[in-house]
């Protein structure tokens, strides 16, 4: 097996060898390797397939950049992880990972045939060609494409991974922890300040901790060994909190921020159990310092994608850092110095290596020492082409002419097993612009930088566009010591000797003889988008980056763009002959890197996924085989199935059981507002559309609630306890909306009102006895209450004792049958429950669930809102004029009953409907119409609520019709899938319309 | 996620809090006075402006009280919170 390993680093642990798995193979890698290292000094570039054209594809950067090594994770259902980038993730003993997007395998597979036929694959290509015949697109186009071109394979079954939520505040957060982000760190702690600092990778120091050019140089030390001591400072300052492996993935407005702290993913198997494996940290900090560092930029030509072909800072931290070289004839292809300290490593280490700069000359002291070295530079030359299937094995370069645009003379033919380009940097100005920051062009070299910084947000470094290290440290105390106001002087003596210069030619598509159609300049690696599809997107009138960026998919797959979307534009712009600062960019959303769902959700799974809210009475529906129904957050039973019954069997008996005997209904969920003082009524007056002032004390009354606009938004039962002093009752969904509207309008409308609500929907539990039998029950607990119809008649209040404890009683009724509802406090809930069901059972006393009640009120024509009601219904809609007061000056939405829509007649309205075929149940949702044969249906309306009652014996359904109220007796029809259902418009009383059973 | 300054409770996290609207618009004190139109402009129109706005929010999972907020739109920036009933800061007109 060939060992690419050469050099011995202090990042990697030799003494610690790790085995792990790629595409079924075993390989051997060391403690400190990343997945990509390792996969390089066991001589592999080639490590998947592109998207489009299944060309290989090999390793091409180190971090987060990385377009093309993007590998799926592990095999186990529940574990495994598709789109990790393996140059950020770290080598463990037993890891399991494949290459992605190359069925059936990387060396060989059938969608490589796209090679060849990619004339036919122009830009916009899925858009053109899939769009037709229409049909083909579920069973032919989509398989096909899901099966070529499977980018990874989501989990399919539960993750079994720990995540955790952290909440954080801090005075300072620093972003990378490079040379600035470092020194702003210092500053802020050493001055008090609390304060975070996060990198993305396993240690600090960013890409100065491997530089070892005797040409740079900080306080005449290696800058690298300058920077560990810096590092050990930092780590002893008690106010300074550093986390590593943490990348920030959004960063929201007010300087609050999502970070991503990998806890195991770099641990084996047995050390990664019982764990947290990811923590999503909240960050609310005062002042955030951006120092993201920059990206190497590729360069676009011909064949610039075969596998061996990486970034040249790239192949200098595989060398610096991992110890390993991608090659061993390396040629450097650069438009600025940066490649030459790459070149100056590879020759110190005896590797072969020469260099192509786009540039005319050159003379900085790095230049000046690669000369002196010996190595081979060729100046104003360009790579024209590159040669070599599954990695590249000789390349052409020519001269270029002397403006740029084209080359001249002759071919010359270099080999090499590596091609290292470097097209300059791109500062990662991701997080300014995610924060809101607005950008700015600097024609100079090239870049987009932050425009402005504002009082709590600052960006330094090279993601502010300050590339050479004198710049770096001179600006960044300069700038940290303004945004924090403070006066650091550690830096005043620090000298720098940096070699480097910054000048650069740049040229976004490098020329060549032959034509674009028939070349293949990569723009973006991961979509197989090439400078070709975006000048074919600028001629067919694409002109908005937007549009060429969604029309040739460039920069939107998993790596968003990070290598292609500047040289996009740059294509974009030199070719409208626009400036390109004028273009604007894409947006850049969060997060920065894929985050997985586990650290968004955490703790939230399984039983914590959403709050519960339970009654007192819960446990006893659990042990009596409840099924639940979720209303709102609560838990309510829905229906109590006996021997195996079905739910409507269950229903039809319970709902028998109430009307021949006693049903019993946990109604502990409603909401319930106590409201006080001395405007308490005219409170209620206001709020409600019928009159409370005469209401006496002991007396209850049902009152509807609208919005301003008429339209009705709660309804319920409220009572008088005394004289300034109510309990109302609201929907059990409405309880909280409720209470935060009348808050609303007593805080701002009528502060002059003496009110007071408090919630106490959780303070009391209710347990609703109804049916013939009810008041003997009632008599059982309550010996000593006396409840004649004059004592304590419908729609009145009691208090009485059960053993000791107050219970508020009201006979009140929302079945039509005689009903009594026992209030409790909620503690005694659960055995109020176990004595009504003692003292009932002589009487079948049968607990029923919400289905039934919804049916019972169904029978009784009384709305629930929310289900018969959708926002758009009116009182009068309702056929509920009766409780709209005419006396009442003002109530809230009383103007807006009399509006010219309101008013108008032909507004749905709420009706019953009677199948022809009583045992014919509708469909809750089904359309109502009068004539099914001209075209188009004109829709009357739908069916709100439906049931067959077992009381009537036949179908019942409540609807709202056009026109409604003038319909009744009328014909209309449900068209169905498979059939017409002829119904007939009638009452929406259907049981018991002389209320008779309220004093059976 | 906005960091909102109650004026009862001091900073809280956007979370704790519901937005109600565009503020002062002052509720008619004898609606059926107005024509539908009149009644409308009150119901309906709202300004919506990109730019400094004045809003009521009220924090629910917190004090339950209301409260007003002057927020420029474009960049989510609160400016002023007062209290219901204050008068708002004249340096935002
Ligand atoms: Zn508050």
């Amino acid at each position: 097996m060939p060992n690419y390993r050469i050099n011995k680093t202090e990042y990697i642990d030799e003494t610690k060898r790790v085995s792990f798995k790629y595409d079924g193979k075993t390989y051997f890698g060391y403690e400190g390797d990343t997945l990509a290292s390792a996969l390089l000094a066991n001589g592999i570039h080639l490590v998947g397939r592109s998207f489009k054209y299944h060309r290989p594809r090999g390793i091409v950067s180190c971090g987060a950049e990385e377009p093309n090594a993007i590998c799926q994770i592990g095999s186990k259902k529940d574990l495994t992880e598709p789109n990790v980038r393996a140059t950020e993730l770290e080598l463990y003993e037993g890891l399991e990972a494949s290459s992605q997007n190359c069925w059936p395998n990387v060396k060989f597979d059938i969608g490589g045939i796209n090679n060849f036929i990619s004339p036919l694959i122009p830009a916009g290509f899925y858009y053109k060609t899939f769009m037709w015949p229409k049909s083909f697109w579920k069973k032919v186009y989509e398989p096909l494409i899901r099966l070529s071109a499977g980018l990874g394979k989501s989990p399919t079954e539960p993750d079994p991974d720990i995540y955790d939520h952290k909440h954080v505040h801090y005075d300072v957060l620093v972003i990378g922890g490079g040379v600035s982000g470092i020194i702003a760190a210092k500053m802020a702690a050493k001055n008090n300040l609390k304060t975070l600092l996060v990198d993305d990778k396993k240690i600090l120091g960013g890409s100065t901790i491997y530089q070892n050019n005797e040409n740079i140089k900080i306080d005449d030390k290696l800058s690298s060994e300058w920077l560990k001591n810096e590092i050990q400072e930092i780590k002893k300052l008690s106010n300074l909190t550093i986390k590593t492996r943490t990348s920030i993935a959004a960063y929201h407005g007010y300087n609050f921020l999502l970070a991503k702290e990998n806890l195991t993913d770099h641990l084996p198997e047995e050390k990664k159990k019982n764990k947290i494996r990811q923590r999503l940290w909240k960050i609310r900090a005062k002042k955030v310092v951006i120092s993201t560092g920059s990206i190497e930029r590729p360069l676009v030509f011909n064949n610039n994608d075969r596998p061996g072909i990486l970034l040249s800072n790239s192949i200098n931290k595989y060398l610096d850092y991992y110890g390993v070289t991608c090659g061993e004839n390396i040629i450097l292809f650069t438009n600025n110095d940066s490649a030459y300290e790459t070149s100056i490593s590879l020759h110190k280490k005896g590797i072969k290596n020469l260099i192509i700069d786009l540039r005319k000359s050159a003379s900085s002291e790095l230049i000046k020492q690669a000369e002196s070295l010996g190595i081979k530079i060729y100046f104003n030359h360009v790579v024209t082409n590159t040669f070599g299937y599954r990695k590249i094995n000789s390349l052409e370069i020519m001269k270029l002419s002397e403006d740029g645009n084209t080359t001249v003379g002759d071919k010359i033919k270099l080999s090499c097993d590596c091609l290292g380009m470097s097209g300059g940097w791109t500062p990662m100005v991701h997080m300014h612009t995610q924060s809101g920051g607005k950008l700015d062009f600097r024609d100079d070299d090239q870049v987009f930088l932050p425009k402005e910084n504002s009082e709590d947000q600052i960006s330094v470094g090279s993601c502010n566009g300050d590339f050479d290290l004198e710049n770096i440290i001179d600006k960044t105390v300069n700038k940290i010591n303004k945004f924090l106001y403070i006066n650091n002087q550690d830096y005043k003596d620090t000298k720098i000797i940096c070699s480097k210069e910054n000048d650069k030619r740049n040229i976004w598509l490098l020329p060549n003889k032959i034509p674009l159609g028939k070349t293949k300049c990569f723009i973006d690696f991961q979509n197989d988008s090439t400078a070709k599809d975006i000048k074919l997107a600028l001629k067919e009138g694409f002109r908005s980056i937007e549009h060429v960026k969604r029309y040739t998919t460039t920069g939107m797959a998993t790596d968003q763009g990070k290598l292609s979307n500047m040289h996009a534009l740059g294509i974009i712009a030199d070719t409208a002959g626009v400036k390109m600062g004028s273009l604007g960019t894409t947006t850049f959303r969060p997060p920065f890197t894929p985050l997985t769902f586990g650290t968004l959700v955490g703790r939230n799974v399984g039983k914590f996924f959403e709050v519960v809210r339970k009654t007192s009475m819960h446990e006893w529906h659990v042990e009596n085989n409840a099924e639940f129904e979720n209303v709102g957050q609560w838990k309510r039973p829905w229906y109590y199935p006996k021997n195996g019954e079905n739910m409507h069997d269950a229903v039809q008996r319970e709902s028998k059981a109430a009307r021949d005997s006693a049903g019993i209904l946990d109604a502990s969920t409603l909401g319930k507002i106590d409201i006080q003082g001395t405007d308490a009524s005219e409170f209620l007056n206001r709020v409600y559309t019928n009159a409370w002032s005469k209401l006496a004390i002991g007396k209850c009354r049902y009152g509807l609630m609208l919005n301003e606009d008429g339209m009705v938004y709660d309804d319920g039962v409220t009572t008088r306890i005394s004289e300034n002093h109510y309990l109302m009752t609201t929907t059990t969904g409405g309880a909280s909306n409720v209470l935060s509207k009348l808050e609303d309008y007593l805080q701002t409308e009528w502060p002059e009102l003496d009110v007071y609500l408090t919630s106490v929907t959780d303070h009391y539990s209710t347990a609703s006895i109804c049916g013939p039998n009810s008041k003997k029950i009632l008599n059982k607990l309550f010996p000593n209450l006396d409840l004649s119809d004059e004592n304590f008649p419908h729609m009145s209040f009691k208090e009485d004792k059960l053993k000791n404890i107050n219970c508020r009683i009201m006979r009140i009724s929302f079945t039509g049958e005689l009903s009594y509802e026992i209030n409790i406090e909620s503690k005694y809930g659960h055995s109020l429950w176990k004595m009504c069901l003692e003292a009932g059972k002589e009487f079948n006393l049968t607990p029923y669930g919400t289905e039934t009640m919804h049916l019972l009120r169904a029978e009784k024509g009384f709305i629930i809102v929310g289900q018969d009601t959708d926002g758009t219904m009116t009182p009068s809609d309702l056929q509920m004029d009766w409780i709209v007061s005419k006396k009442k000056y003002d109530f809230i939405g009383k103007r807006s009953l009399y509006r010219s829509d309101t008013i108008r007649e032909d507004r749905k309205q709420l009706v019953g409907l009677l199948t022809d075929d009583p045992k014919e149940i509708l469909e809750e949702g089904a359309q109502i119409v009068s004539d099914v044969k001209s075209k188009p249906i004109d829709m009357l309306g739908h069916v709100t609520s439906s049931y067959f009652s077992p009381n009537l014996n036949k179908s019942i359904a409540l609807a709202v019709v056009r026109s409604g109220k003038t319909m009744k007796g009328q014909k209309l029809i449900i068209p169905m899938e498979n059939k017409n259902i002829n119904v007939t418009v009638s009452d929406t009383i259907f049981l018991d319309k002389e209320n008779k059973r309220l004093n059976a | 996620m906005f960091l909102i300054n109650c004026p009862f409770c001091g900073e809280r996290d956007q979370s704790e809090f519901s937005s109600g609207g565009e503020a002062h618009i002052v509720r008619p004190k004898q609606p059926t006075e107005l024509s539908d139109d009149e009644w409308a402009e009150y119901l309906f129109m709202r300004k919506n402006i990109k730019g400094i706005q004045f809003e009521r929010w009220n924090h629910v999972h917190g004090c339950r009280k209301w409260f007003n907020v002057v927020r420029d739109t474009s960049n989510d920036k609160i400016l002023s919170v007062y209290k219901m009933g204050e008068k708002p800061p004249v340096n935002y007109k």
